[in-house]
């Protein structure tokens, strides 16, 4: 599965496609692959502030619970409904219907830290060889 | 890959659909399981006949005298205190020669612990753990995979029984109708070099190949395990826990004169218990997993999840968890702490999940 170039990525596996001061944000196909078969996520309210780098929810597959952490700091103006009941979408479509949150970011220059789709193939490229090292 | 006790092993193999689809093939057809990390103590009599059965039985809780040749039984090993060194699969493989499969985790322990505590026994003991790879092949098809790789004959052998036979060309192979799953299945001990053990790994996935045969991996065999209820050491049996606790008293043979940690559970079940394993299904939305602490509806904290896992099976949370008594009857609802919530469950009947046998010969179960 290709990494959207007009997406932008945190180490901790987290996607970002931001516009005009929103943003949504998923998890990357490399994250979920490494968790197996998803079967529950949870997510923030409507309203909740976000902080960079703070946890904001989970994603648990069978064998492992993960923390999703904020990318940016931001409100949170929808959540996903359909992952309550389909959260293996995040297996099948991680980058597009599997979307986890929309935030009104508080400060889109944040997000000019992050790597871009070439920088985080590169980076799990190297998590892959260190793996099998 | 992750570590477990010293051995780099998959949770699951991704390429084949998975850790559900594992435990699903597992449960409706056939799976395989790697379990080369298990541990093997033979323990054979000296110049006296009956040495071997005396340090079984003082070593081991189950009465090993009841266990005829190509018998094998659960059993654990005690401390004095009445609490686990480990949990063991005793096999009887001649009238003076016993084979014990021990975790990985525990082996050096193991390995240690057996040889102090059978210092006043005439046996020779001996660690074998790596002279095997031990395959399971598992679930109502393993039977039928089985048939196409031995010359034995699968269907005669009851369970928790075992036969010697020809697996892959390999002669006088121990083949055990055991496992760790719940479900029917076989345990295969063949040659540990990696030649071999390539060779026969490969040679069950051919012959399962027309029943959809997976490989599995650890998380599957958490699960199935999970389901059947079956203990996992340093979770539902421990160094701190004891056998009532765990609730193994039918393996725990109290009237054998002497075995180390007698004494103490007889002390024990004289004070009642303070705690005992209850199975938890999740009311509300949220997962237990291992350590999450329990709590009863007042709010006070009152027992620790053991495992905690969706069930492919049933399609619910489930969780083993350690309760006073008061709180284990059937029905009681409890608060398993998920992070910053604290999340309904009840106490519901265990196993989670029991096979239906198919056959009277199947039936036969001995402990």
């Amino acid at each position: 599965m290709g990494y959207p170039a007009n997406y932008r990525y945190t180490k901790e596996h987290e996607w970002v496609d931001a516009k005009d001061g929103m943003a949504t944000i998923g998890i990357t196909d490399y994250a979920q692959s490494e968790l197996g078969d998803v079967v529950f996520v949870e997510l923030p309210e409507v309203g909740k502030k976000l902080e960079t780098g703070k946890s904001f929810g989970t994603v648990e597959s069978v064998k492992a619970v993960s923390e999703i952490y904020a990318p940016a700091s931001g409100e949170v103006l929808e959540a996903n409904p359909e992952l309550r009941n389909k959260p293996e979408t995040i297996n099948s479509d991680p980058h597009g219907a599997a979307w986890l949150v929309k935030i009104k970011l508080t400060n889109p220059a944040e997000l000019n830290s992050l790597m871009d789709s070439t920088a985080y193939e590169a980076y799990i490229a190297a998590k892959g060889k260190e793996a099998s090292a | 890959m992750v570590n477990f006790g010293g051995w780099d092993m998959p949770v699951e193999y991704p390429a084949n659909g998975g850790l559900i689809a594992e435990h699903k093939a597992v449960r409706n057809g056939v799976g395989v399981f790697d379990v080369s990390h298990m541990g093997d103590i033979r323990i054979r009599s000296g110049k006296t006949a009956g040495g071997a059965l005396a340090a079984v039985q003082h070593l081991s809780m189950n009465d090993a005298a009841k266990l005829a040749i190509g018998q094998a039984h659960y059993s654990a090993m005690l401390y004095p205190t009445g609490t686990f060194v480990d949990d063991v699969i005793v096999h009887r493989m001649g009238e003076d020669d016993f084979l014990l499969v021990i975790n990985a985790g525990t082996r050096e322990k193991d390995i240690s612990w057996v040889r102090e505590n059978t210092r006043d026994f005439d046996c020779v003991v001996e660690d074998l753990s790596d002279a095997y790879t031990q395959l399971a092949i598992q679930g109502p098809r393993a039977v039928d995979v089985l048939k196409k790789l031995t010359d034995a004959n699968p269907d005669a052998i009851k369970n928790y029984w075992f036969t010697q036979g020809t697996v892959c060309g390999l002669a006088n192979r121990l083949i055990a109708r055991t496992g760790y799953t719940g479900e029917d299945g076989f345990e295969v001990y063949v040659p540990g070099d990696v030649a071999t053990s390539e060779g026969v790994w490969n040679a069950v996935l051919e012959a399962g190949q027309q029943f959809d045969i997976l490989p599995c991996g650890l998380g599957a065999r958490n699960t199935l395990r999970l389901e059947a209820k079956m203990a996992l050491y340093g979770h539902e049996v421990s160094e701190s826990i004891n056998v009532w606790e765990a609730g193994l008293d039918r393996y725990c043979k109290m009237e054998k004169r002497d075995f180390i940690g007698r004494a103490a559970l007889a002390k024990a079940s004289a004070s009642g218990l303070q705690r005992e394993l209850v199975g938890l299904q999740m009311i509300e939305r949220g997962i237990a997993r291992d350590e999450y602490k329990v709590f009863d509806a007042a709010g006070e904290e009152v027992g620790v999840v053991t495992s905690g896992s969706p069930s492919p099976t049933l399609g619910a949370n489930i969780a083993l968890a350690y309760v006073p008594p008061a709180l284990a009857g059937l029905g009681t609802n409890l608060f398993v702490e998920v992070r910053t919530q604290r999340v309904k469950a009840q106490v519901v009947p265990t196993p989670f999940y029991k096979r239906i046998k198919k056959s009277p010969q199947q039936a036969a179960v001995s402990n």
